[in-house]
């Protein structure tokens, strides 16, 4: 993890240093103390610092997005960006600590007082909501209306976009079928008076603030709640309420007249409206961005290729620009089973001769394509450990020499046949593996191709370990992005064994290491956050060493931030993109 | 479309049957037409897949999102219905258009009334209201642009022919070429970055509802207006320039000039209308294509019409919307070319309707 | 209109006789002098008409006779001024009533086009408008050159219609050319040229699209509406028998130019030219039997572009050889051989004449 200097709260401005204060100050805390409400910015100031910090109220702050939500709805979305922006209207029980660099990553109260309290046993967690909280509407909040949240977006068949993790984790000795079909009351999310919320889980999950932080547990009031149509009339529990929605076209937010700024100290709500285009042409938005007809890009992924032309070919511009670290890695997941993939010594050959050069460029290069990635966690995850197992090279074209020494020991000593895939749709995967394959060829690894557009690649056919097993598909790219930004939230869907299944799989290489699956287990039921890191480290480290997993590159993306933006800087916490619940225009 | 031509020196013949009858045996005609299109695109989706190997549990899975766990899968299923044989999903897609569908949001039950074209898969929307939200903005888009198109394209046209040969001709007919050559997505990018971003003419290209402010409405639109005719009257150009230098050589030209009209009563009122005819009947089918859907230029300008629904209605694998985009688009170029039948026989009365 | 406005043709006469540019005062009513048509082509001139002449007096009917491209339809079009200038040459004088229209400016033209000359086309439906009804069609032409209300010219037009012969012409006046039989189509499309009293009336063909009984009809019809109005008509046919029938004079043209130009009694009692001879032959009689097969001119209509050298029809000739070559390399004159009547052959006219009466007039 990056050194870091204590936090410059003069910095940035009144109101944002109250915010801060509030949330107790951090120890790991990232600013460089530049700016001081505006003046001249450089590339990357938005990774380590507040850009333009303002406490100017008022404006709009014009968004547009290329496509739709999936869902407006806190409890039926699962895309990142949204989890990012439904904070302006929806609080969760607790949310990621609104800074510049790693302390981004760390957890801080929401909507509840403090993080939530595991019991002795571990088994149940509690929050205790803050007092006075209002939905837009004037009605108060209760904890009710976050066990009703939970309920529908984990167990009704109607909500089906999220993620499941509190089904997954919570006790459910009755198989509740949520609260639409299911009369019962669901026993596992007690209230036992209107500011208390209580959490009985099946087993330890000492990471299960990262599940409060997720938008379903933003409450949701029963009365209100329309289900699948609740997305087209949410009531605000946060700084803005929802004006108008017209799905695929806009979305109006103005203040919500009931949010209270006392008893919310991750906002500063400084813009009048918010007003967002959606279905808006990926170019078009790069082209208002750089002209100043638009503040923000909501997707947050970076801009389109000609823009980042643009952008990095003007000084400028460049100056508005920031290469983030997207929290995603690039990865081939050499599979264990696979003949003679079988043979560790045969997957090290593969590690060893992976041309990770050729991939990085195939991606776009350093800026776009992102960072040489030498372990399985990324650099902005929270058990980031740097490691390299199997260096590739000064110049990252991979070791040839190892991975001759590799073959020799493999019993290949002139390599072998076998097949790669990569996702059919994506232009630039189709570069890379061509990229690789003349790679592999140096050592008389002879690729062939089996591949399939992303929707099949990801559901059914890559995604079953009958179909690579039946293709003989020894080196399965794939990319991965954690819903939450910890070691446990990244590994536990790609190396556990016990995540191995039919269809849907993501543990690609079939990872069966029992000494895994344990140290997995461990972590879960390890409150302390240091010791849990060094455990994903060690996870890592041992996945590594058995060749499963080569890492290419972790993702980056170019985003640029217009001179009417205030409070800008880049959120690790969501893949990357800026942090929206402070952003202000001038 | 189905309108034989009265055959050369034909002797008087028999009075044309009811312009009803003939109208409604298009329409019967139509709604075979829309039967079978909706049949194809629902194979396409359904059948295809399911003939290559597909199982309902892979077709689900596509609609579950990033977790697609097999509760998730089952819970989808059961609400589209992908379990139940092709004929009956096909045939509840035909009901509800007929008597309307009951569909449970989870709290509630949303009954929705004929002529009901369903529900979004990806996003729960009821199709028909958001097709009928989506026209307006194609058909400002596609009525604007055709007014301007047919304009711009026939005088250009025309001239030329007039002026056959000379620098105006040459000159207009490389536009046209150009016009016809050029991509929308690059005039259109062009134009914007011109007119909008450089110049700032044009502030946005957001569309203003007609309702709201007459004067606003055409100033958004008329960036796209302007580069979309280009196409097109690039392309009518060069049609009624063909077609005025056919029409000019007829025999009825010199009967015309032969009486003495002066050339501007000879061009437009001989010459043109007969020229007209053909490109009537392009033009139908243009605009009723168009209406449907201008894929390029909505997403080029980013307007949330017909086109840009339907193209990311494909990629979302949302069948209902797609349905509903191919048949909405089917019932434009149906009604298009009924109303170019109907015109034709007002403009050439050799034209019976039958 | 009636007769009695037109003006004295010795007033008009002398006053265009004092216009200086002009050579000399036309004598009758059309006078054609010198007409020479020629249209650049890209693979190089052609010569339509070249250096044609002939006269035409009010009540008098010229049949214009020879092959496809000998040039008749190309010289009707040049008295009405409708060749294009654009591309097309037309030089020489053609003088209608004392107007001069090939140096006249388009409008100028254009203003006599329908009033003082108009034409019956050949091919009546593609001639007639077909989105325009027949009514409309005639009232169009009639309110061009007459300033009255469309009621006016509608009773006109029926009027009109049933001077040519059509029954219930205030039904028929709405009715579209496609709904016309051919002769009725006919009918009505001189209806439509003789709208405005045209002095001069020309006739392309009037009767090939038609059957026989109907194109009898059709030239009585011109004949009695030339009795009435007393109009100079050109008729321009290749069929011989249309000419006998209605014409006083005959122009007989070849390769652009006339090759014989007598009264019709001359020309079907003792033509003077091979060519004139060949068009008798090949005329199919219905009066009475012929004694032998018809008599085809063979070959084809020379090249425009290139016409033949001397005269132009000697590659075609049977008789040519009889002048020792001369019909190789000299142009023959139109020469006045008798009073009225001209031709251009070398061959001697006593050795013609003996040609004409022992072998040619015996097998007709």
């Amino acid at each position: 993890m990056k050194k870091t200097k204590p936090i410059a709260l003069a910095a940035a401005g009144l109101l944002l240093t109250s915010v801060l204060a509030a949330c107790g100050g951090g120890d790991d805390d990232t600013s460089t103390g530049g700016g001081g409400g505006g003046g001249s910015t450089a590339q990357n100031d938005a990774l380590t610092k507040v850009v333009n910090a303002s406490d100017k109220k008022g404006g709009t702050l014009r968004i547009a997005l290329s496509d739709d939500f999936d869902s407006l709805d806190p409890g039926d979305t699962y895309a990142a960006l949204q989890w990012n922006f439904s904070r302006l209207y929806a609080r969760a029980l607790v949310t990621f600590k609104p800074v510049p660099g790693t302390g981004n990553l760390e957890l801080v109260p929401d909507l509840a007082t403090d993080l939530g309290k595991p019991s002795d046993d571990g088994l149940s967690w509690t929050y205790t909501l803050r007092p006075g909280l209002k939905y837009d509407d004037g009605t108060p909040i209760t904890s009710k209306d976050v066990k009703y949240a939970v309920e529908r977006s984990n167990y009704s068949k109607q909500l089906q976009t999220g993620p499941k993790y509190f089904k997954q984790y919570l006790a459910d000795p009755d198989k509740y079928k949520g609260p639409y079909d299911d009369k019962a009351d669901f026993k596992s999310i007690e209230t036992p008076d209107d500011s208390t919320v209580v959490f009985k889980l099946s087993k330890k999950f000492a990471e299960f603030d990262y599940l409060a932080s997720m938008p379903q547990t933003a409450p949701v009031p029963k009365a209100k709640d329309k289900g699948l149509d609740y997305k087209k009339a949410v009531v605000s529990s946060g700084p803005y309420k929802i004006d108008a929605y017209a799905v695929g076209k806009s979305l109006s937010m103005s203040r919500n007249p009931s949010w209270d700024q006392a008893s919310d100290p991750i906002r500063t709500a400084l813009p009048d409206k918010i007003e967002v285009q959606l279905g808006q042409d990926a170019n078009d938005i790069d082209n208002r961005l750089l002209s100043g007809g638009l503040d923000l890009d909501l997707a947050g992924v970076g801009v389109q290729v000609p823009a980042q032309g643009k952008i990095l070919g003007n000084t400028d511009q460049k100056k508005l620009s920031d290469v983030s670290t997207g929290g995603t890695l690039s990865y081939l997941a050499l599979n264990q089973t696979v003949a003679p993939l079988d043979n560790i010594h045969c997957r090290k050959a593969v590690a060893y001769a992976t041309d990770k050069l050729a991939a990085q460029t195939a991606f776009g290069g350093p800026v776009t394509g992102g960072q040489i990635a030498t372990t399985i966690v990324p650099s902005t995850v929270s058990g980031y450990v740097k490691a390299d197992a199997y260096p590739s090279g000064p110049d990252n074209h991979g070791d040839v020499a190892k991975a001759k020494e590799e073959l020799a020991a493999c019993g290949k000593p002139n390599g072998f046949d076998i097949v790669m895939s990569a996702r059919s749709d994506r232009p630039k995967e189709m570069q890379m593996q061509a990229g690789l394959q003349q790679g592999f060829a140096r050592v008389g690894i002879k690729v062939t191709f089996k591949n399939a557009p992303f929707s099949d690649y990801i559901t059914t056919l890559h995604a079953s370990p009958d179909y690579i097993h039946k293709n003989k598909i020894g080196i399965i790219f794939t990319k991965w992005g954690a819903d939450w930004p910890s070691g446990f939230g990244f590994l536990s869907q790609i190396v556990d064994s016990r995540a191995i299944k039919p269809s849907g799989n993501s543990n690609y290489q079939e990872t069966k290491n029992p000494e895994v699956d344990k140290l997995l287990d461990q972590a879960a039921e390890t409150p302390d956050k240091a010791a849990r890191e060094k455990l994903y480290a060690q996870i890592d480290q041992t996945v590594m060493a058995e060749a499963g997993i080569v890492p290419l590159v972790y993702s980056s993306q170019l985003l640029y931030r217009p001179a009417s933006l205030t409070n800008v800087y880049v959120s690790p916490a969501y893949s990357g993109m800026y942090d929206y619940v402070h952003l202000g225009v001038k | 479309m189905g309108v034989p031509r009265d055959p050369r020196g034909a002797h008087r013949s028999a009075r044309p049957p009811p312009l009803f009858s003939f109208i409604i045996r298009r329409l019967l005609g139509a709604v075979g037409l829309l039967l079978i299109v909706s049949l194809v695109t629902f194979a396409i989706f359904f059948l295809l897949p399911r003939l290559a190997g597909a199982s309902p549990d892979d077709l689900a899975t596509k609609y579950v999102g990033k977790a697609p766990t097999a509760e998730a899968v089952a819970a989808t299923k059961e609400r589209l219905g992908l379990d139940d044989p092709f004929p009956i999903q096909y045939a509840r897609y035909v009901k509800g258009i007929v008597v309307g569908q009951d569909y449970s949001n989870g709290p509630e039950v949303n009954h929705c009334p004929p002529p009901c074209l369903g529900y979004s898969f990806v996003n729960n929307e009821p199709v028909l209201p958001t097709l009928m939200d989506r026209a307006p903005v194609t058909l400002s888009l596609a009525v604007g642009a055709a007014v301007l198109w047919l304009i711009g394209g026939v005088s250009i046209g025309v001239l030329s022919a007039l002026k056959r040969g000379t620098v105006l001709d040459r000159a207009a007919m490389a536009i046209a070429l150009a016009g016809v050559s050029l991509p929308i997505y690059f005039t259109g990018l062009l134009s914007l970055a011109i007119f909008s971003y450089w110049l700032k003419i044009i502030p946005s290209t957001q569309y203003v509802n007609f309702k709201d402010d007459p004067l606003e409405w055409a100033n958004h639109l008329s960036l796209a207006w302007i580069t979309l005719a280009f196409l097109y009257a690039a392309l009518y150009a060069r049609l009624t320039r063909a077609g005025m230098l056919e029409t000019l050589n007829e025999d009825y030209i010199r009967t015309a000039r032969a009486k003495g009209l002066p050339e501007r009563t000879v061009v437009v009122r001989h010459a043109l209308r007969a020229s007209l005819t053909p490109i009537l009947t392009i033009f139908g089918l243009d605009l009723g294509l168009l209406l449907g859907g201008a894929v390029l230029t909505e997403s080029t300008y980013s307007y949330a019409g017909l086109g840009t629904l339907s193209i990311s209605s494909i990629e979302k694998g949302d069948l209902p919307m797609v349905m509903g985009v191919v048949l909405l688009a089917t019932v434009f170029i149906v009604v298009a070319s009924l109303i170019v039948d109907l015109l034709y026989a007002v403009v050439d009365p050799r034209v019976r309707l039958s | 209109m009636g007769m009695g406005d037109k003006m004295p043709r010795e007033e008009l006469a002398g006053r265009v006789g004092s216009d200086e540019a002009h050579t000399a005062e036309p004598t009758s009513f059309l006078e054609v002098r010198d007409l020479r048509i020629h249209f650049p082509t890209d693979d190089g001139l052609v010569k339509s008409v070249d250096g044609l002449n002939f006269k035409l007096d009010r009540g008098r009917t010229l049949g214009i006779v020879g092959e496809s491209g000998s040039g008749k339809s190309v010289t009707s079009l040049g008295i009405l001024g409708l060749h294009n200038r654009r591309n097309s040459k037309v030089s020489g004088e053609i003088w209608l009533d004392g107007n001069e229209i090939v140096g006249s400016s388009p409008d100028q033209v254009r203003r006599l086009r329908g009033k003082n000359m108009a034409m019956i086309f050949q091919d009546p439906l593609s001639s007639m408008h077909p989105f325009y009804s027949v009514g409309s069609q005639i009232i169009e032409a009639y309110r061009i050159h007459n300033d009255v209300s469309k009621s006016v010219a509608r009773k006109h037009a029926i009027d009109m219609l049933g001077r040519v012969g059509i029954p219930t012409p205030d039904k028929r006046v709405d009715d579209y050319p496609h709904q016309f039989s051919g002769g009725m189509r006919q009918r009505a499309m001189i209806a439509m040229a003789l709208s405005c009293d045209p002095e001069l009336l020309i006739a392309d063909e009037p009767t090939t699209a038609l059957d026989v009984t109907v194109q009898a009809q059709i030239l009585d019809l011109l004949r009695d509406l030339q009795q009435e109005f007393n109009s100079a008509i050109i008729m321009i046919t290749h069929d011989l028998g249309v000419v006998a029938e209605l014409a006083d004079d005959v122009l007989v043209m070849y390769g652009g130019n006339a090759v014989e130009y007598a009264s019709v009694e001359d020309v079907f009692h003792g033509p003077l030219h091979p060519y004139t001879w060949g068009l008798l032959g090949s005329m199919p009689r219905m009066d009475r039997e012929r004694t032998e097969r018809l008599l085809p001119i063979k070959g084809s209509p020379p090249s425009l572009i290139n016409l033949p050298s001397g005269c132009a029809f000697h590659p075609r000739c049977a008789f040519a050889e009889l002048n020792g070559g001369k019909s190789e390399t000299e142009v023959p004159l139109l020469r006045e051989l008798a009073p009225g009547h001209k031709a251009a052959c070398h061959l001697p006219l006593e050795r013609r004449r003996e040609i004409w009466d022992e072998e040619i007039r015996p097998k007709l």
